[in-house]
């Protein structure tokens, strides 16, 4: 480390330099008090880089948040300036809970966040201007009071959760706790159904919740939890057949219980997308826990043949079928609950082109859903492809930083968990960004950080705590030590 | 574990490349189909958006666009809309254009390749999208006399500066209010079409440069004289028995003269006298002296039978193919299949008055951007070389003794040396006349041509006259040029 890098967080430390000298001078061989520098330089140099970052991201927001305005108003409107300026004094002060309480964790992964939440807002609140949207009707003003929550929650959790092993010990408590919320929207008088899908829960009029956001992580930990303790069993034993191991007959329980939820889900909540998430996510890490490729091909093949089937008989996902491989055709264009959404979507990206009309200058809100699940067609529309590419850059970057931390992880249960955790991200931009283009077909779920939706912003920025706290770990455990 | 790690991190990048593959197809590989799919408002949106340039005839405004409050920005405006409605046609955003509006609708609504420039720099500048201004050839004290001239009678007034095809008048009446097709409700916008289009005397029609073509009758004799003199075979001084009628050969067909009388006293009739006297017999046997080739070599090069861009399309004017002797003969006083539009007859005087050249005429001067820099600009441009200039000469000098003494004696201005003729033409048994003149002045220095239409006898019955009815009109179209 260079005399410069000390100098600069001595300076950011403030009070405490004052016995790193000290310390120096009367106890110099003492590998103690070394350890306990490095401990006062390494943060300073990942938090200050994280502050920079996190700086830069806040005025990125807030510049996008102008630009909607005057290319939508002409003019400035200052009242939505300083409910930014709060959002960004929240995403500040968690990054001052961070230096205090998870001094190592990954210095990305916050602003990531940051710009892409600020992003999502903005372009909210400008389709919420398109439309004359305002007040507690406008979508924008519901997602930075959700965005508060959401944060508040992500402070929350840095701060009670001192050490992510804690969460092995509960495993199936989280297992139950997430099957509850599953059966949640089921249950009826809080259930809602919203345009086919019943995935929400809700008491009167006033909160409405979609459980299986938060759902998704309780499963990851449960999945993580459960596949350190079982992984063993699942990986030895079986029998060979081809190039592959495969599982014993009674081992194949797990995914098969798996398999099964997810099917509930798309024949009782007509909800494809979670359900692809879920056995998506539980397959690949039954993947990385097992190394037994067997695992995905049994998870791929069950999740084909159930898909295939629900497409052959439930007429939601038929149509959802045909409006991905048809979607140009007059008559599935003008169905009901035919392509028309999708092609809108679509029009509106090809409307963007390159370089995008500029943010207040396309017209996205001529797309149904457009603050929700036709978010990135929003932004593809008036930020063109390059803005899509710096955004699913940024999502990239995001899920790179989980999988690190995946690899560079000390204990079982914390690298699975930040894989599970990464790749939920990686699968539901790849779903919702895969469905508007065409990828695959269009299934309901939200993107994460940018779509209009309180549950998703909490349960996203939860994802965030609880990698920033795996993060911290891997940095502070012996080998970073070693290396760094 | 990270040997598995590593393989879902491909899998995660290969989710990402698809996205970025399938965003890249829609914005730019299919953006330009995408856009032109008749079900993307997007691009039709964008047109509402763009201040409309005007249309101007000198400094007086004939279109223009007026802010609204509605989703389509703005609303043409036609402040003299059934004078010039010939000229400007209309423009309604959701049902279809017509005229110049139609035309030069690229450079109304900016997007012409030669403004393509401008619209970066309003982008950079953040100026708000404006169409370019189109400035037409029409003298509006010229049009506005021909418009007063023709009061309620149903028929046309064209006038053309012999010179350069430049277009000073263009009337046609019935006319139609243009704004009424210009209204945002599309459902009176279509009733009030659909009204236009059932009336019978067709007010949507241009009568001045296509509509219902009429035969010229005795106008057309300028043609025929022209064609023989250039044949080089006969002169202004020419003889012609003068029979009292004349039975076409191979025909049931007899040819009288205009009052069933000889073509004055002698046995014989020069060409200057039968123009003069407008007697068809003398032109019936001229013509079939001369043949249909050689009149119909003329014609063309007057511009029968071909098209003309002003830039609005014209209707083409026909002298007709394969024709025997008898058909001939009716050819050479402008009956038979021989049909013509004021614009041609206009020509026709304009290329003898402009020493037999014909000038490409054309309905805009130029079209300014919105620095009122020059995009485009319509330079005088030779269309043919119809005849010699002593041709042109000689055949002036009969339509001069027309005005001053024969039958075309209602054009004549005191002072000013009126070259022109007229035609009453007929259009079957019982059918009421089509009243022609076309002419020019000063014979010296022409300064316009003129060619008048006036159908349905010009309301007056069977003792109308293309001398009583048509020349008045055209004497105030040529005394408003030259009064100035």
């Amino acid at each position: 480390m260079t005399d410069n890098s000390r100098t600069s967080a001595t300076a950011a430390v403030g009070g405490r330099i004052v016995e790193v000298p000290a310390a120096q001078e009367n106890f110099k061989a003492d590998t103690a008090v070394l350890r306990t520098m490095r401990k006062l330089r390494l943060p300073l140099k990942l938090r200050n880089r994280e502050l920079t970052l996190l700086l830069f991201a806040c005025a990125i927001n807030s510049v996008a948040i102008l630009l909607v305005q005057l290319g939508a108003l002409g003019t400035i409107d200052l009242d939505l300036i300083y409910l930014g300026a709060g959002l960004s004094a929240l995403v500040l002060g968690l990054h001052v809970c961070l230096r205090y309480v998870a001094p190592q964790a990954d210095p990305l992964l916050l602003p990531i966040a940051t710009v892409l939440n600020g992003l999502g807002v903005a372009m909210i609140y400008r389709i919420d201007l398109a439309t004359g949207a305002s007040g507690w009707s406008a979508a924008s003003t519901r997602q930075i009071t959700w965005s508060a929550i959401a944060i508040l929650a992500a402070i929350a959790i840095i701060v009670l959760i001192k050490n992510h092993r804690v969460l092995f010990r509960y495993t199936y408590l989280f297992g139950a706790f997430a099957f509850v919320l599953l059966l949640l929207p089921l249950v009826p008088g809080i259930g809602r159904e919203v345009s086919g899908a019943r995935v929400w829960v809700g008491i009167g009029d006033l909160v409405s919740f979609q459980p299986g956001e938060i759902a998704k992580i309780a499963l990851a930990i449960f999945f993580a939890g459960y596949l350190v303790r079982t992984r063993d069993s699942l990986s030895m034993v079986g029998r060979k057949f081809l190039w592959m191991q495969f599982p014993r007959l009674r081992d194949l329980g797990p995914i098969i219980v798996v398999w099964a939820l997810s099917m509930a889900i798309i024949v009782f909540q007509h909800d494809m997308g979670t359900a692809l998430l879920f056995f998506g996510l539980f397959t690949v890490m039954l993947y990385v826990s097992t190394g037994r490729l067997s695992w995905i091909l049994i998870g791929f093949g069950l999740f084909g043949a159930g898909a295939y089937f629900a497409s052959q008989t439930l007429t939601y996902v038929h149509g959802r079928f045909q409006n991905w491989l048809d979607a140009f055709s007059t008559q599935v264009y003008d169905a009901q609950g035919g392509s028309y959404q999708l092609v809108q979507g679509i029009f509106g990206l090809a409307h963007g082109g390159l370089i995008g009309t500029g943010l207040g200058q396309g017209r996205p809100h001529l797309t149904p859903l457009s603050q929700s699940d036709y978010i990135m067609a929003s932004l593809g529309e008036e930020l063109g492809l390059a803005g899509l590419f710096a955004i699913l850059g940024l999502y990239l970057l995001f899920v790179s930083r989980g999988l690190r931390i995946g690899f560079r992880g000390q204990d079982d249960f914390g690298k699975l968990l930040a894989v599970g955790l990464a790749f939920t991200i990686a699968l539901q931009v790849f779903i919702m960004v895969g469905g508007v283009t065409r990828v695959i077909p269009l299934t309901g779920l939200t993107t994460p950080f940018l779509a209009a939706g309180g549950s998703s912003l909490v349960a996203n920025w939860i994802i965030v705590a609880l990698l920033l706290r795996v993060s911290d770990s891997i940095r502070t455990g012996p080998i970073q030590e070693v290396s760094s | 574990m990270n040997r598995e790690l590593k393989r879902v991190s491909v899998l995660v990048l290969v989710m990402f490349f698809a996205l970025f593959g399938s965003t890249t197809v829609i914005q730019a590989v299919q953006a330009d189909a995408l856009r032109l799919d008749p079900r993307n408002t997007r691009a039709l949106y964008d047109s509402y958006d763009t201040e409309r340039g005007p249309v101007l005839a000198g400094s007086t405004v004939i279109a223009q666009s007026v802010p609204t409050g509605d989703q389509y920005v703005f609303q043409r405006q036609y402040p003299l809309g059934e004078m010039y409605a010939p000229v400007t046609g209309y423009f309604s955003p959701n049902q279809g254009s017509a005229g110049i509006e139609q035309y030069m609708n690229d450079y109304l609504s900016g997007t012409s390749n030669s403004q393509f420039l401008d619209t970066i720099n309003r982008i950079v500048a953040g100026q708000a999208p404006k169409g370019a201004a189109v400035e037409v050839t029409i003298d509006p004290a010229v049009q506005q006399a021909a418009f007063d001239a023709l009061g309620d009678r149903q028929g046309a007034v064209v006038a053309i500066e012999p010179s350069t095809g430049r277009i000073l008048a263009m009337v046609s009446t019935p006319t139609y209010d243009p704004n009424v097709l210009a209204s945002h409700d599309s459902k009176s916008v279509i009733s009030a079409f659909s009204a236009l289009e059932a009336d019978p005397l067709d007010p949507l029609s241009n009568r001045a440069s296509s509509g219902n073509m009429n035969p010229p009758g005795s106008s057309f004799k300028v043609v025929v004289a022209a064609a023989a003199v250039e044949s080089g075979k006969y002169t202004a001084e020419s003889t012609f028995p003068n029979p009292v009628s004349l039975q076409l050969p191979n025909s049931s067909a007899t040819v009288y003269n205009w009052n069933r009388l000889a073509c004055g006293p002698g046995e014989t009739v020069t060409l200057a006298e039968a123009i003069r006297q407008s007697c068809n017999v003398p032109l019936a046997e001229l013509g079939m002296q001369l043949g249909d080739d050689a009149i119909r070599e003329t014609a063309e090069k007057f511009g029968f039978n071909s098209r003309m861009t002003l830039p609005t399309p014209a209707g083409v004017s026909v002298y007709p193919k394969n024709l025997d002797d008898a058909q001939t003969g009716l050819t050479a006083f402008g009956q038979y299949e021989v049909r013509a539009t004021p614009l041609q007859m206009a020509l026709v005087s304009a290329g003898i008055a402009n020493g037999g050249t014909v000038m490409e005429p054309t309905l805009v001067d130029r079209v300014t951007g919105r620095n009122l820099e020059v995009l485009k600009s319509f330079e005088p441009k030779v269309r043919n070389d119809a005849v010699s200039s002593e041709t042109a000469a000689s055949v002036t000098s009969m339509m001069l003794d027309s005005v001053s003494t024969g039958q075309s004696n209602g054009a004549r201005i005191e002072g000013v040396d009126v070259a022109g003729k007229t035609g009453t033409a007929q259009n079957g048994e019982d059918e009421p006349y089509s009243l022609w003149f076309t002419g020019f002045a000063p014979a010296s220095n022409p300064e316009v041509a003129v060619a008048v239409v006036v159908e349905n006898d010009g309301n007056l019955g069977r003792h109308s006259s293309g001398n009583i009815v048509a020349a008045p009109i055209a004497k105030k179209v040529l005394e408003a040029v030259l009064n100035k």
